[in-house]
Formats: structure tokens, C-alpha cells, sequence
């Protein structure tokens, strides 16, 4: 075959191809595209600035948390913690601005740093030594939540300075902040899965784990790094949920987890590893979001809400399966 | 195996095929088909990959419901209601990948489905005292108490059988059955072929291995694109013929040698020994040179290949590259230092199957730095090698999955080109690829030593070696049985060595 360069190989366009690859073949996207034009028509506040602000500034740390979940799904694991290791770095995060006197800025990098820190345990106990990630994160979900009780007798810390408000219910210009993070973290985390090597070795971890150890790649720390990463991210959307409600819950994010596999899993990661988006996640993400504001909108009842969203995993895992099968049926 | 002349020409045959059709969305698979199963016969379906054996079998054994066409089962047409009812039918498969629950007893295994008893209980002296007779019928004499898991891939596949006796099979179809199995196993899966038949049952054996083909067969058909080419005596065919038939034109030489200037010995393993599959091996490989790792199934031949490469630890032994020697304690410090290993089973070991050619070719060696890829980079190689190695994909960009097995190891060797090795082992390389690919394959593999590399060739498939290597290294048991010159190739010495048996003079 001689080498004639087609379009879709020009570097300038593989961005756009797969992105609209993403959202062509996501059933998850046509569903959020429905579903967005549908409440657009059926509640008059749907589409109001200050309704959709409010769907992402609720989703936000949920989304934070997916898009660390989806990077460990791609690996083919699984972080059961994140719920947990969020309410833990909140509160620590917390108690360092009230207890400890830690300015703002540092000690929210201290939340996130804990966060890491039951990440690199997780990361440890899977590529180490060699526990399922299931197992090993599901360890983690029971202690991280001991360790928050344990000091705070599971109650809330207050207290905490109107400057950390700033990070869940603040504004720059009239975009709330928490929706500019949620941007940030999933353009980084769009680059570091398309762009760096840590992302091409997830995938390749996730789709064979042993033909990526017979390449060379070093599985430990790259896998072990996939766990740091979910957790910090854990650890940082349990901040932003702690500024917005300005303190520390030691109950927080209990089936958090659930939410970010959701997310995840809609947004066509799957838990065989070697697939998983940013943008899918997101889509994931909002489609949960928008699903619960429009049951509130349009005065459903909030039980059904758990109905449609369980039913939209199912159809969305189905449809994604639909499309490989026939994939690989027409080879 | 009864011979064809016995057989009369008004023998009724146990199923007919006329104008079996299967179309997938956009492709049809099997075109028109026509085929006559007798009885007692060895009936070798040949084609190369894509060709619709797997496609016509799984039409035989209702996995897949025709598009079109009739299939009659003694002279009546036979519905369409899925592999229960083909099995009930008294047509059997015995898959490649093999249908066991493996923490399940052999004698559940064997009546999986239909166990004896009633009223939902399990008579356990009924199954136990059935199960060895099927047992013996196919030379397994095992406890039927044992966990099918505990038992050797050879004897799970005669537990397979077993399972299609158990049903009262009249057909038995066996897709590769010999890919996994030994040469002393397949010589006794081949005489446990021989009692079936005699006892008139049909076996309809798909196979890649031509040699195999001429052992067993009794009447070969060869499929093309979908359609049945021809069915001929086995008698009527030699080896060229059916390549021919296959390929549907003239092969070049299979086996391309190159002529090459052996050099200076780039590397050399002294010693090497790993608990008992390993004893105190030592090699070397010279530049330009294609070394040929010979030897029955459990030798010890990817053992060491993977002991060299540090996929495995090893208990003793040092590997140098150039005369210095190597710290090799994992494949990365192998592949750093110039050693490649193209592994046995590509999907398993070689592939990250959903990622893109591009990103699979790069995998060992990622342009780029600080972490980041250079991805403007990472395509002009990927179209680069794709092009030296005419790797033919629909784009660089789409999942290895989609391309065939001939393409998905090119995919690979030119993983490997990429880390500079200087010297690559490949095991198994033409396994499972089709015949024109083996040539290229093996064509390839040529190129690479005559640039001046050291090429170790693991095959369990002589002529490969006879016709490729320079040196043939014959392991036995986990040692290094003997090297042989090509000057003195020969598959008897060969197979004395690897078996240890005392050569006839």
C-alpha cells in the first residue's frame, strides 16, 4: 500500500476526529443531547443561566472525582475509596484552616496531598502487592472513613474562613468558579490521558497488562501513580464539596463512588479496561445532573430519579456493547 | 481411518450441505456452500484465515443461523434451533479454546447439561461409572473425581471429546485442535481420531498445518473467500497443491533464506537455570545469523527465551550483549539494552488489542519527553513502518483487533524495530497467520538478520527451522539437548535430540 496521508492521519484534525468520534458513538451524548432539548421545552427554568450554573456547580465535584475514576477504569481496576477518601481530605482540610491556623490555599493542597497519600496505599496494595482493586479500594473505603471518625466522633467541623467559600460558591465574572475547575481538571486530564505517557500506559495496562510489562513498561509505578491520581482528585473534590457547604462532613460522600463509576461507565469507560474518555465522563456526569434537575423541575417524583439513572447505565453499557459487537462482527 | 477406496460412491452421508450462505453486515462469509460428511471419515476443512471454516462450522453446529440454503442430517432438512439442538442431532464441537468449567469435576464436566439422575438430584455412581467408559474410550484413564482445571491441556481436549461421545455425536468438528498439543500428543490424538472413525463416526478437522493435513486426512476441501474451491482425496493432493488451492495462486519459495556474512557473536547466555524447567543453558547468537530454538512443547525453548529477556526471574545465569555483560532483571533492562522477544501468543502477550496500530507499534518505545508524547512523531513512524512492512490497515489509527493475523504480527515486529533490538527473538512466529503471510513473515525475518541482527527462531514446526535457521539449538527437558550445523540439518537428528532417543545410523 503506498503512503498516501488521508485527512483523519493529519495531526491538526485527530483532536476533532476523536472527539466527534466520542459523541457520535456515545449513546451516552444523544441521550444528553435529548435530554437537554426535552427540559428545554418542558420547564421554562431549565434553561435559565442560573439553573444550568447551578447543575454544574452541584455536579462539579462528582465530575472531579470521574474523571480520577475513569483513569483507574481504563487500567482496568477500580477505586471503590473515593467517597470515603473525599469526606477524609474535607475535613482534614478543614480542621488544618480552623485547628491548625494553615492559611487557606495550603491547606486545601494539604486535603488534596491526603487524598494522595490513601491513593499511593490503594496504588500500593494493587501493583505491590497484588491485591484486586477491588478488594484493596474497598479496604481503603472502610478505613478512610474509621480515620475520619475516629478524631471528629463523626461530627461537622465549622468554622472554617469566607475565603475557602470562594473555591465551591465563588464567581469570576459570572462563571462560578467550581465550573472553571471542573474545566481545568478535564482538560488536563484530557491531556494527560491523549498526551503523556502515563496515559498511553494506562490504556495499554488496561487492555493487556502483560504485553505492556513485555514492552518495558515499568507497570508498578505507572499503575501505582493511577491510584495517587485518583485519590488526589478524590481528595480535591472533597474540598469543593467542604466549601460549599464551608466545613468539614465526616459524612460526606457516602456511595459517592457509585455516582463516578456511573459517570464513568456512561460515558463508555469499561471495566474490562483499555476504554474510557474524559469527554465521556463528563457526559456521564452531566447526564446524571441533568436527569435529577429535570425530575426536580418538572416536580417527579425524587424515587424515580434512581429508576431512570440505573436504567440509563443499563442502556448505555448495552448500546456500547451493540456497537463493539458489530464492529467486530464486520471485520 | 478408513481408506476412501473402501467407501462406495453411493455411501449416504451423515449431513449435506447445498447452498449454505452466511452474510454479516456487509461481507459474505460463506457463499453457496456445498459438502458431504460420511461417515467414518477424517474430513479436513483447509483455508487460510478469513477463508469461512470457522464460519461453515458454526452454521453446522447452529451457533449461527444460515442466511441461506439447506443443511440435511441423514437425508432430512434440518431446522434452525441453535447448538443444543445440533448437539442432540448428534453434531459436536470441540473448540479450540476449550468449553470446561475448571473447578468442576471431570465426570460433571462430561455431563454438564444432561447429568444422570432425576427429579433434579444428581446420581453421582451413575455418572461416575459412565463417565470412565467415554473416559476410556478416548484413552484418558484419569480418576473422573479429578478437577478438570488440574488436568494437561492435552488431556482436557480428550475430555472434550469425550464430552461428544457422551452426547452420541456422529459428527465431531475440531477447530485446530493440535495448536496447543505436542508432537507425542498429537500423534495420540490422532490415533484416538482413528478409533472414532472406525466406529463411523465423521470428524470434520479444520487445520492450518499441512503436514498434519496429509497425516489424517481422508478427503480435504478448501475454502476461498467463502466459497468451497474444491473437495479431493487426500491421495490426489501434495503439499504445493493445496497451497495452491488456498492461496489461489503460485507461492514463491515459503521458507525465503537469505544469504548472509555471520559475523561476531552479539549475544551470549551462559548458564542460564531456573528452578527445574531451566538446567544451566548457554547459547549464543552472532550477527546476521538466525539461531533456530527446536524441541517438544514444555522443553524449555520459550522458557529461555523469556529467562534471557527477563520476563520471567531466573536462578542463575548471565546474558552479554557485545561482549559486556547485562544486569537483565525485568524485559525493560533487556529491551535497553537490545534484546527484543516477540512472544508466542500475540493476543495474549504481544497486543494491547484496543489501542491503534500506531499506538502499538510506538509501545516500547514512546517518542517524546517529559512524559509527553510526541504525537506528530508517533504517526510518521507509525506510517513509516507501516509502509516497510506493508502493513495493510484501513488507517494507522484503527484498533489492531480489526487486522488480520499476518498484519497484527508485522504490528508487532515493527513494535520492536522500533527499540533498535539488536537482537529479536521470535517465538512461534507463524502461528496462526495465513500461508502467504508465513512467507512474507518468514521473508521479513530473513531481512532483519542480513541488516545485520541476530535472529533466535522458536518453531515447533520444522521445515520452518530446517529451512530458515542457520544453527538449530535442540532443547530437552530444560536443558540444551545439542547444537546442529546446517550443514547437518536433518528431522531425524532433530527429533533424536529432542527426544533423546539414540539417532538411527
Amino acid at each position: 500500500m503506498s503512503s498516501t496521508t488521508t485527512t483523519e492521519e493529519r495531526g491538526g484534525s485527530a483532536l476533532r476526529e476523536r472527539l466527534s468520534g466520542v459523541v457520535s458513538q456515545l449513546a451516552a451524548a444523544g441521550a444528553l443531547i435529548v435530554v437537554f432539548v426535552f427540559l428545554s421545552f418542558a420547564s421554562p427554568v431549565f434553561l435559565s443561566a442560573d439553573n444550568l450554573f447551578n447543575i454544574g456547580v452541584q455536579t462539579s465535584y462528582t465530575a472531579v472525582i470521574a474523571i480520577g475514576m475513569t483513569l483507574v477504569i481504563i487500567t482496568a481496576g477500580i477505586d471503590l475509596s473515593v467517597g470515603s477518601v473525599a469526606a477524609l481530605s474535607g475535613v482534614v482540610g478543614v480542621v488544618l484552616m480552623v485547628q491548625v491556623g494553615i492559611p487557606v490555599v495550603p491547606a486545601i493542597i494539604g486535603g488534596v496531598l491526603v487524598g494522595a497519600l490513601c491513593g499511593l496505599v490503594n496504588g500500593l496494595l494493587v501493583s505491590v502487592a497484588g491485591l484486586n482493586p477491588f478488594i484493596a479500594t474497598l479496604g481503603m473505603l472502610s478505613v478512610a472513613r474509621g480515620l475520619v471518625y475516629i478524631p471528629t466522633n463523626a461530627k461537622a467541623v465549622f468554622g472554617a474562613p469566607d475565603s475557602f467559600r470562594l473555591l465551591g460558591q465563588g464567581v469570576i465574572g459570572a462563571i462560578p468558579i467550581p465550573i472553571i475547575v471542573v474545566a481545568v481538571v478535564a482538560i488536563v486530564g484530557y491531556v494527560v490521558l491523549s498526551r503523556t505517557k502515563l496515559g498511553r500506559y494506562a490504556y495499554a495496562m488496561g487492555s493487556n497488562r502483560e504485553a505492556a510489562r513485555l514492552s518495558g513498561i515499568p507497570i508498578k509505578r505507572y499503575l501505582t501513580s493511577v491510584y495517587v491520581i485518583s485519590g488526589a482528585l478524590a481528595g480535591f473534590g472533597g474540598m469543593i464539596a467542604s466549601s460549599q457547604v464551608a466545613s468539614g462532613q465526616p459524612n460526606f460522600g457516602m456511595g459517592l463512588e457509585l455516582d463516578a463509576i456511573a459517570a464513568a461507565v456512561i460515558g463508555g469507560a469499561s471495566l474490562f479496561g483499555g476504554q474510557g474518555t474524559v469527554v465521556g465522563t463528563l457526559i456521564g456526569a452531566f447526564l446524571i445532573a441533568l436527569i435529577r434537575n429535570g425530575s426536580v423541575l418538572l416536580d417527579v417524583n425524587i424515587y424515580y430519579q434512581q429508576v431512570i439513572i440505573g436504567v440509563v447505565i443499563w442502556v448505555a453499557v448495552l448500546w456500547d456493547q451493540y456497537r463493539r459487537r458489530r464492529l467486530a462482527a464486520s471485520d | 481411518m478408513s481408506s476412501p477406496e473402501t467407501r462406495t460412491e453411493a455411501e449416504e452421508p451423515i449431513v449435506r450441505l447445498r447452498g449454505v450462505s452466511k452474510e454479516f453486515p456487509g461481507v459474505l462469509a460463506v457463499d453457496g456452500v456445498d459438502l458431504d460428511i460420511l461417515p467414518g471419515e477424517v474430513h479436513v476443512v483447509a483455508g487460510e484465515n478469513g477463508a469461512g471454516k470457522s464460519t461453515l462450522m458454526k452454521l453446522l453446529s447452529q451457533v449461527e443461523r444460515p442466511s441461506g440454503g439447506e443443511i440435511e442430517l441423514s437425508g432430512e432438512k434440518m431446522g434452525f434451533h441453535g447448538p443444543r439442538y445440533a448437539q442432540a442431532s448428534g453434531i459436536a464441537m470441540v473448540y479450540q479454546e476449550f468449553a470446561l468449567a475448571p473447578h468442576l469435576s471431570v465426570a460433571e464436566n462430561l455431563f454438564m447439561g444432561r447429568e444422570p439422575g432425576r427429579f433434579g438430584f444428581v446420581s453421582r455412581g451413575a455418572e461416575k461409572e459412565e463417565a470412565r467408559e467415554l473416559l476410556g474410550r478416548v484413552g484418558l484413564h484419569t480418576n473422573p473425581d479429578r478437577l478438570a482445571g488440574s488436568l494437561s491441556v492435552a488431556e482436557q481436549q480428550r475430555l472434550e471429546i469425550a464430552k461428544a461421545l457422551a452426547i452420541e455425536a456422529r459428527i465431531v468438528i475440531m477447530d485446530e485442535p493440535t495448536a496447543t498439543l505436542a508432537e507425542r500428543e498429537i500423534e495420540d490424538l490422532f490415533g484416538v481420531i482413528r478409533d472414532l472413525t472406525a466406529d463411523g463416526i465423521a470428524i470434520l478437522y479444520i487445520s492450518h498445518r499441512l503436514d498434519e493435513i496429509f497425516r489424517i486426512a481422508d478427503r480435504v476441501t478448501v475454502m476461498r473467500d467463502g466459497r468451497v474451491v474444491d473437495t479431493l482425496p487426500a491421495s490426489e493432493l501434495d503439499e504445493d497443491g493445496l497451497v495452491r488451492l488456498m492461496v489461489g495462486r503460485e507461492v514463491g519459495n515459503l521458507y525465503p533464506k537469505p544469504e548472509t556474512e555471520i559475523g561476531d557473536v552479539l549475544l551470549r547466555a551462559s548458564g542460564v537455570s531456573r528452578g527445574s524447567v531451566l538446567k544451566d543453558c548457554s547459547f549464543e547468537v552472532r550477527s546476521e545469523e538466525i539461531l533456530g530454538f527446536a524441541g517438544l512443547v514444555g522443553a524449555g525453548r520459550t522458557e529461555l527465551a523469556r529467562a534471557v529477556f527477563g520476563a520471567d526471574p531466573v536462578d542463575s545465569g548471565t546474558v552479554e550483549l557485545e561482549g559486556e555483560t547485562l544486569r537483565v532483571r525485568n524485559p525493560q533492562d533487556a529491551i535497553e539494552s537490545g534484546i527484543g522477544y516477540l512472544t508466542e501468543d500475540r493476543k495474549d502477550e504481544g497486543l494491547a488489542l484496543q489501542l491503534g496500530v500506531d499506538q502499538n507499534i510506538t509501545l516500547a518505545n514512546l517518542p517524546g519527553r517529559f512524559g509527553f508524547i510526541n504525537l506528530g512523531t508517533e504517526r510518521r513512524t507509525a506510517q513509516r513502518r507501516r509502509d516497510e512492512l506493508n502493513i495493510r490497515t484501513p488507517s494507522i489509527r484503527r484498533s489492531v483487533q480489526v487486522l488480520s493475523g499476518g498484519n497484527q504480527q508485522k504490528v508487532v515486529v515493527a513494535k520492536w524495530l522500533e527499540t533498535e533490538a539488536k537482537v529479536l527473538f521470535f517465538d512461534e512466529p507463524a502461528r496462526g497467520i495465513d500461508v502467504g503471510a508465513k512467507a512474507e513473515m518468514f521473508g521479513l525475518i530473513g531481512d532483519l538478520a542480513g541488516e545485520g541482527r541476530g535472529i533466535v527462531l522458536i518453531s515447533s514446526y520444522l521445515p520452518e527451522l530446517l529451512n530458515m535457521c542457520d544453527r538449530i539449538l535442540v532443547m530437552r527437558e530444560g536443558e540444551v539437548a545439542g547444537v546442529i550445523p546446517r550443514e547437518e540439518f536433518s528431522e531425524e537428528r532433530v527429533i533424536s535430540l529432542a527426544t533423546g532417543t539414540k539417532e538411527a545410523a
